[in-house]
């Protein structure tokens, strides 16, 4: 080898060292004894550890069980808890304590020499291979298969019906209805009041004040059979904007009421409700993935994963001056799925 | 270096690493305590001296008759004596300056300037008072009612038991595990911030009074029974928690498992 200055000046002109074809096998590293090997006294303090942590597995166990009796489960809320917390530390513990009891065994007083034990080949010798081939020759040839048509098809026919006994059930299980229709409406019709979640309160304009928010739900939503498949679809929320801060969007001018917009609270995302109204910014946040939808301006999209604006109410005054839906929303609400149109942010709503 | 690399070889050093990430967890936690002040009637005197404090205070960023100034303060004709009340009792103002958030800190004036400055805000329009201490009682509501109410229209923001959380650029919901009754009483009917008001129409009187109800009820022991909360924020706190502690005890089991015994 050369000297260290020389390797330095002449690294430049040289080629690389060529790396080898292979790496020589390093080998196993030497056998150092452990001090159980070495002296009587290491082994027996590793005995010791081992009984020691058996105990303490053993105590555990004891402990758990005693926790059962000392916290009766119908003695009060609080009970459930310290009833719970002791079985599962004494479950815990003790397995825990005969898992690291018994690799502490094998690592400290089992012996730790290193054996080598190569693999065989795993391809069979020709004889056997052969014979494997004939045997099974003999048993197609022995079941007739090809002379039995009338066996082949029962077998087939068999094999193929029979996973229908669990696709069946798997399929009918997943939903009582098979009206996809449903999913592209909600209750609110012509006329639908409005009413507050949960009280189910009717709304009158002169109620809803600039700044605030109301959380939606039409009137008579407790009466349907189906009441929260029916409130997932139709809940909706209603602010008051100042009417200089409002964007009415072109084909929607009858859809609010003296700057009251309604909007449904179905991410069009993955359909969490969006919820997170600030007043100032006139921002609504998606608490799930923060998708933020500018609510002065149709709900368009101006953060966040969602594709689509949400979806907006058209609303009216009835004739007794409450807050009513002038119609059902005009496309589907919640998330966007792959029949649907997915607008391009900011071009289209 | 070669000590640095030493030392993270040593066997104790994994354990060393999680008892540091243990006590990164643990210092995420930090609070306020802001104080209660309860003013209901306001004399002359109140109102003169309030109009001084004013002046004096305030007026650089909301006007000198609080009219507001565009894209520095808001008008402060007809919020009221709660607004006041609410914002300058719990310090978020006077604000230490200009920031999308208005933190809470200690306040900078004592509860009879806060009566004067409140009394003064009120003579300016008319707009939501301070509640008596009847109206925000959380022993006459209904904390079951309150759930509903909380879980509708302030839990998104607030966190399930008002334990707060995060908004849109630097704003944030802040925690109510300090706020005191009169504090979330007139935070609803005032709207702070970015915070929608929820005027008396929206939810009823009765209806905030369960609302706090439903908050007081989080603070007391029974409402831990489930175990530590780890600050009751869900899923972010649980699953950090389980990467760094859970993980981590797997990780170093198999290590052990691994190593050759000395």
């Amino acid at each position: 080898m050369s000297n260290h200055s020389t390797e330095l000046e002449t690294r430049g002109e040289l080629d690389p060292a060529p790396s080898p074809e292979r790496f020589e096998n390093p080998g196993l590293p030497p056998h150092r004894p452990r001090l159980s090997d070495t002296s009587p006294e290491g082994s027996k303090r590793a005995e010791r550890q081992v009984a020691i942590i058996f105990g303490i597995s053993i105590l555990a166990t004891i402990a758990g069980v005693w926790g059962y009796f000392a916290f009766p489960m119908d003695a009060g809320v609080g009970n459930v808890r310290y009833s719970t917390l002791s079985i599962g530390l004494g479950l815990g513990i003790g397995m825990l304590g005969i898992g690291i009891a018994a690799v502490h065994w094998a690592k400290a007083l089992m012996s730790d020499v290193e054996v080598v034990d190569q693999r065989h080949p795993q391809r069979g010798d020709d004889a056997t291979r052969a014979a494997a081939v004939a045997d099974l020759q003999a048993g197609a040839k022995d079941s007739g298969i090809a002379r039995r048509p009338l066996l082949k098809g029962a077998l087939i026919t068999a094999v193929a019906i029979a996973p229908l006994s669990f696709l069946v059930p798997f399929v009918g299980n997943l939903g009582g209805s098979w009206n996809v229709n449903a999913m592209r409406h909600t209750m609110w019709r012509k006329g639908t009041r409005l009413a507050t979640d949960p009280d189910g309160r009717l709304i009158r304009p002169e109620m809803v004040t600039i700044g605030s928010v109301w959380h939606v739900i039409p009137d008579g939503l407790h009466e349907v059979d189906d009441v929260l498949a029916e409130k997932a679809k139709a809940i909706v929320l209603l602010v008051r904007l100042a009417p200089e801060d409002l964007k009415i969007l072109p084909g929607r001018e009858d859809w609010s009421y003296d700057g009251i917009v309604a909007y449904s609270k179905v991410c069009t995302h993955v359909g969490c409700p969006v919820a997170l109204y600030e007043q100032q910014t006139h921002h609504l946040l998606c608490p799930c993935h923060q998708s933020t939808f500018d609510v002065a301006d149709g709900a368009k999209v101006v953060f966040g994963p969602a594709k689509r604006a949400l979806p907006q109410l058209p609303i009216m005054v009835d004739d007794e001056g409450y807050l009513a839906a002038r119609d059902d929303f005009d496309e589907a609400v919640g998330p966007s799925t792959w029949e649907r149109q997915r607008p391009i942010r900011g071009e289209d709503y | 270096m070669t000590a640095l690399a030493r030392a993270r070889r040593h066997r104790l050093a994994p354990v060393l690493l999680m008892l540091l990430a243990l006590l990164a967890v643990g210092g995420v936690y930090a609070v306020v305590a802001p104080p209660a002040a309860v003013a209901e009637t306001y004399s002359a005197d109140d109102v003169a001296a309030g109009q001084k404090l004013f002046q004096a205070n305030c007026a650089s960023c909301h006007g000198a008759s609080a009219e507001g100034r565009d894209g520095v303060a808001p008008s402060l004709i007809g919020v009221g004596a709660a607004a006041v009340n609410f914002q300058v009792a719990t310090g978020r103002m006077p604000m230490a300056a200009q920031a999308p958030q208005a933190p809470t800190k200690t306040p900078q004036f004592n509860a009879e300037q806060i009566k004067q400055l409140a009394g003064w805000v009120a003579t300016l329009g008319p707009g939501p008072s301070v509640p008596t201490e009847d109206m925000v009682d959380p022993a006459r509501g209904d904390a079951a009612n309150g759930m509903l109410i909380f879980r509708t229209n302030c839990a998104m923001c607030h966190n399930a038991v008002g334990a707060g959380g995060a908004l849109s650029n630097g704003k944030y919901a802040p925690s109510l595990f300090e706020s005191t009754p009169t504090e979330i009483y007139e935070a609803m009917l005032t709207g702070p911030q970015s915070m929608p008001v929820f005027s008396d129409a929206n939810i009823t009187p009765e209806g905030k009074r369960d609302v706090i109800a439903y908050l007081m009820e989080q603070r007391t022991a029974q409402a831990g029974v489930g175990g530590a909360n780890l600050g009751a924020v869900g899923p972010v706190s649980e699953g950090l928690w389980v990467w760094v502690v859970g993980m981590g005890a797997l990780v170093a089991a198999a290590v052990w498992i691994g190593a050759k015994s000395s």
